[in-house]
This record gives C-alpha cells, structure tokens and sequence, in this order.
C-alpha cells in the first residue's frame, strides 16, 4: 500500500516536473529565437545605427533604419505614466489597506478587478474615440493622438498591478508595528505614513516596476491612440513606441525591413528582462531582511 | 501576413494532395503560379484559395515580390501570370506580353462630413501630403490645419496612393494607422483630417471628396476618369499558350463568379 503511494507520488512528481519545463522551455526558445531573428539585422545595418538612428524610414528608397525615436517615446510614454500613475496608485492602496470602511473598500477592490480584466483593445478604443478627440479640445490642437494621450492611457492601464501589489505590501506589515507607533502617541496617519508605508516599501517598490514592465511592453492600446509617426517624441506630437513600431508594420513586411522588426522586438525583449531583474533585486532584498 | 499567405497555400497544397486521393474524378492535379505585385496580395490570395476550393487537386502559388520583378518573371517563365499593379510599359508589350486588367483599384480621398471642401485637385492633394499646404482655407475651407491621416509603410493602399499623387517618401503623416477601418473612424472623429481608404470601404462616417472634378464611383474608376485609381493586372506571355490549369485560373478570375470575390477585397472587378 504505502509502495503504491509512493510510485503515484513520484508520477505526479514526474508530471509538475514536466510542466514546469515546459514553461521554460518557452521562455528559452522565445529567447534563442528573437536573438537569432534579431542579429543579423543589426549586423547589416551598424548597431550605432540601429540604436541612435533618428529616422525610420523603412519602405523608402533607400531605406534607413533608426530606432531612437521608438526607444526615446518608450521610455517617455512609460516614464509619464508612472509619473501619474504611481501617485494615484500608492495613495488609493494607502487608503484602501489602512483607512477605507470595509464597504468602501470592497467596492473599489472590485472595480480595480475589474479594471485589471478590460482587454487592452478596449482601452484603445475608447482612448481613441473618447481620451483623443477630448484632448484635441481641451488643448486646442489639430489632432489628439499624442504620446499625451498615450501617457494618460497607459497611467490607467497600470493603475491595478500598483494598487493590488502595494496594498498586499501594506496589508502584510505586522500589526504590531501600527499599534507601538499609535501607543507612543503618533496619529493614525503619521503611523501609516512612518510606519507602515518604510515597512512595506520593498513590496511597494516592485508594484512600480510591474507597473514599468506593464506600460513598456502594452501595444494594442499604444497603437490606437499615439499616432504612430516615427518623430522624435513631443507631448503633443504622434509617436511611435517600440512595440507598436513591431506590430504595425510587421503583416506587410519583407526582408531587411522584416528583420530590423525583429531586431526591434530584440530590443524591447532586453528592456523587459531589465526590468525583471530589477524586479527580483527588489523582492529578493525584502526576503533577506 | 505574406508568410501566413505561402504557409496556408503550402498546407491548402498539402491538403489538396489529399482532397485528391479522396475524390480522383476532378483532380487534374495542375498549378498555377503567379509572381509580382504586393498591393494585389489580398485579391490574388481570395481567388486562389477559392480557385483551389472549386478544384481540388490544383495548386495555387503566389510570390508577392512586386510588380516589376512579376513582370520580368513572366516574360523569364519563372511563372505562368505576372501581377502588376501599374499598366505595362511599351517596350514591355513589345517583349511580347499581354496585360488583362484584372480589376481597378480606386482610393477615395476622405474628409470629416463636418469639412466643407468637396473638391480638390490631384495636385493640391499631393501638395497637402508634402505639408506645402498646411491650412484648409488654402483649398476653399476653414481657417483649420489640416491634420494628415495615412497608412503603414508597406500598406498596399499606401503604396497605391503615393504613387499616383507622386508623394513617396515625402508624406508628411500626422497619423499612420495600420487599417482602413482605422482611417475611417479616425477622420470621422477629426473636422480637421484628410485620410485616403480604398474606395469599397468608404461609409457615411466620413465624406469622400472629388477629385478635379470628378467624383469616386465604380463607374468613374473603370472608366479611368477618376484619378487616384490604378489597374491591378495579370501579365501573360501573348505567344505562348498557358498551361490548362492556370488557363481555368485565368479565365474563373474574369468571369462572373469571381467578382464578388473580388470585390470583398476591396477592389473594382474590370470585367461587367
């Protein structure tokens, strides 16, 4: 009896041992594979030129491929919509761990569910019939699809993974802590802002950096709104984000011009692992505390 | 999407193999293979596989390369009709080939409903898109800048478009979106845009404009008066006989079955 157990034990063993390397082996193929599609463009084409290049004019005679302008909305489209989305983020998990009615908190729990679940096209779609024709008024400007708009998007986007985490962060700091700080006199807030928050700020810190993963890798959404013009990005000026520059040209694309994709695609793969490690800096540190 | 186009003709070959040991009275077991145009793509890509749907045992390849190198395939007999998207230069009909214009492929100039311009010529269209003229009211409109609206490079439409007002290159997009229903909502949305879309595509959300004078219908497409138009073409060689199959191929491309086909690709079929 216990012998049949035991094989049945290490069946299960053998099957989770099987799944799990199938995770991986996605991964390590998806690596292996961007890096062979995206090395050979590079190679012609000069890796000072492909990175620093300020214009991409691929279909043109003859062509040229600059991808600085993608690389710099990225990071401005990404910088932005942590620059409104993290305040925004942080004080409503503030609220939400520590001070909401029960009520309260579980309606807004529920909504920022949901807002997690809305597929991106949806954001686009209502970016681009909503966020965009408001922006040209509010503005007074010709045409609203900007890395503005963009930003604003994409601020809304990263909203759920910044609150969720950030308040499982602040939920988990011991109560003890709150009850010595509230015992020696501090008010509620001043606790929560001293103790609580310098407590749980590793946990808060990696709900950021979701947040930067989420924003620098979302195209569906970007696309929709931004304009999608290869300049060099402005607030109120089309743009092109590195995974827009992929998805948009990539169903009518042939040769170099499909391969520098790729390279792009390269690129945008090594931000995204930046940002892991850095998400694991992060976590790890809590852990060795 | 090229890609995805030569995989499922691969698989559509490979099935027909079998399709063909299934039911052996119609399989002649013959291929067509056509060479050229890019923009033709979509087209090209419908009646093949509708080709192969009606005769099993067939194969239908198509090489998007674009419409010279067809063109120089054809007349190489690397394959049995060229796809060309322009009409054939004299000197190439005197190498001895033969163009059939498959269909027209009409591309409105769209503005907002809101925009009072109705008319503008192919040279102020072309202007616009070079950003030479930046204000409505410099064609007859409001004191607005006009915001451009275009497709991805690469977009047969795009292609289409440039060549015909000679903007390659020079266009200088507000916006590039990468469909026409895309275009549509977006100069729907905007008073102060001009897009282009394919002509079958055009809806109530957005005014189609004349150009010089003459407004983008079907009939005015087929008769050559509307400008921004171009022929989508199939090249032959005129001394040579086409093999029976890509003869049936090219004789179901112009017949009647084939123009609603032909027509959900968003292009004017030739033949009435």
């Amino acid at each position: 009896m216990k012998n049949k157990s035991k094989v049945f034990e290490d069946i299960i063993h053998g099957i989770f041992l099987i799944l799990g390397l199938i995770t991986v082996g996605c991964v390590l193929l998806i690596t292996v594979y961007l890096i062979i599609a995206g090395i050979p463009a590079i190679r012609e084409i000069g890796l000072f030129k492909f990175l620093f290049g300020k214009t991409w004019a691929s279909t043109a005679s003859p062509p040229s491929y600059g991808i600085l302008p993608f690389i710099m909305s990225s990071i401005y489209g990404t910088a932005g919509a942590i620059l409104l989305g993290v305040p925004v983020g942080f004080f409503t998990a503030v609220y939400l761990a520590k001070l909401a009615p029960l009520k309260v908190k579980k309606v807004v729990e529920t909504a920022v569910k949901l807002l997690a679940g809305i597929p991106s096209v949806v954001y686009g779609l209502v970016g681009m019939l909503v966020l965009v024709p408001s922006i040209k008024k509010v503005f007074n400007l010709s045409d609203g699809a900007s890395l503005f708009a963009a930003i604003i998007v994409l601020a809304i986007m990263i909203l759920p993974s910044i609150i969720s985490v950030s308040m499982t962060a602040l939920e988990s700091v011991p109560k003890e802590y709150e009850d010595a700080s509230l015992a020696l006199g501090a008010t509620p807030i001043e606790t929560y802002f001293r103790v609580s928050v310098p407590a749980a700020k590793s946990g808060i810190a990696a709900s950021v950096v979701l947040g930067v993963g989420r924003a620098i890798g979302e195209a569906m959404a970007v696309m929709m709104v931004s304009g999608n013009v290869p300049n060099m990005p402005s607030l109120f000026q089309s743009v092109r984000f590195l995974t827009t520059a992929v998805a948009s040209e990539m169903s009518y694309s042939s040769g170099l011009q499909r391969q520098a994709l790729f390279s792009i695609a390269l690129v945008l793969f090594l931000f995204i692992m930046l940002i892991n490690v850095a998400l694991n800096f992060f976590l790890k540190r809590d852990k060795e505390k | 999407m090229k890609k995805m186009i030569c995989y499922a003709s691969a698989l559509i070959m490979c099935l027909s193999v079998f399709a063909g040991c299934g039911n052996s009275e119609s399989s002649s077991g013959g291929t067509v293979s056509t060479d050229g145009s890019t923009s033709m793509e979509k087209v090209i890509g419908a009646l093949g596989e509708d080709f192969q749907a009606k005769n099993a045992g067939t194969s239908f390849t198509y090489n998007p390369t674009g419409s010279g190198s067809g063109i120089t395939a054809v007349s190489e007999g690397r394959c049995d009709i060229g796809l060309s998207s322009r009409k054939l230069k004299d000197e190439e009909k005197a190498k001895g080939l033969t163009e059939t214009v498959l269909a027209y492929d009409g591309i409105a100039i769209i503005v907002n409903p809101a925009n009072n311009v109705d008319d503008l010529s192919l040279e102020e269209i072309s202007k616009i898109y070079k950003g030479e003229i930046t204000n409505w009211s410099e064609v007859g409109g409001n004191d607005l800048d006009i915001v451009l609206i275009g497709r991805e490079a690469g977009s047969g439409t795009r292609d289409g478009f440039e060549t015909v007002t000679g903007t390659e290159d020079l266009c200088k997009y507000r916006q590039e979106l990468t469909s026409t229903g895309d275009v549509i909502t977006t100069v729907g949305s905007n008073e102060n845009a001009i897009g282009y879309a394919s002509l079958a595509s055009v809806k109530d959300t957005v005014k189609a404009v004349s150009v010089d004078g003459v407004f983008p219908t079907e009939e005015t497409v087929k008769d050559g008066s509307y400008a921004v138009q171009r022929p989508f073409v199939l090249v032959t060689k005129t001394d040579k006989q086409l093999s029976d199959t890509a003869q049936k191929f090219f004789d179901y491309a112009l017949s009647e079955d084939a123009k609603s086909i032909i027509y959900s690709a968003g292009v004017v079929p030739a033949k009435d």
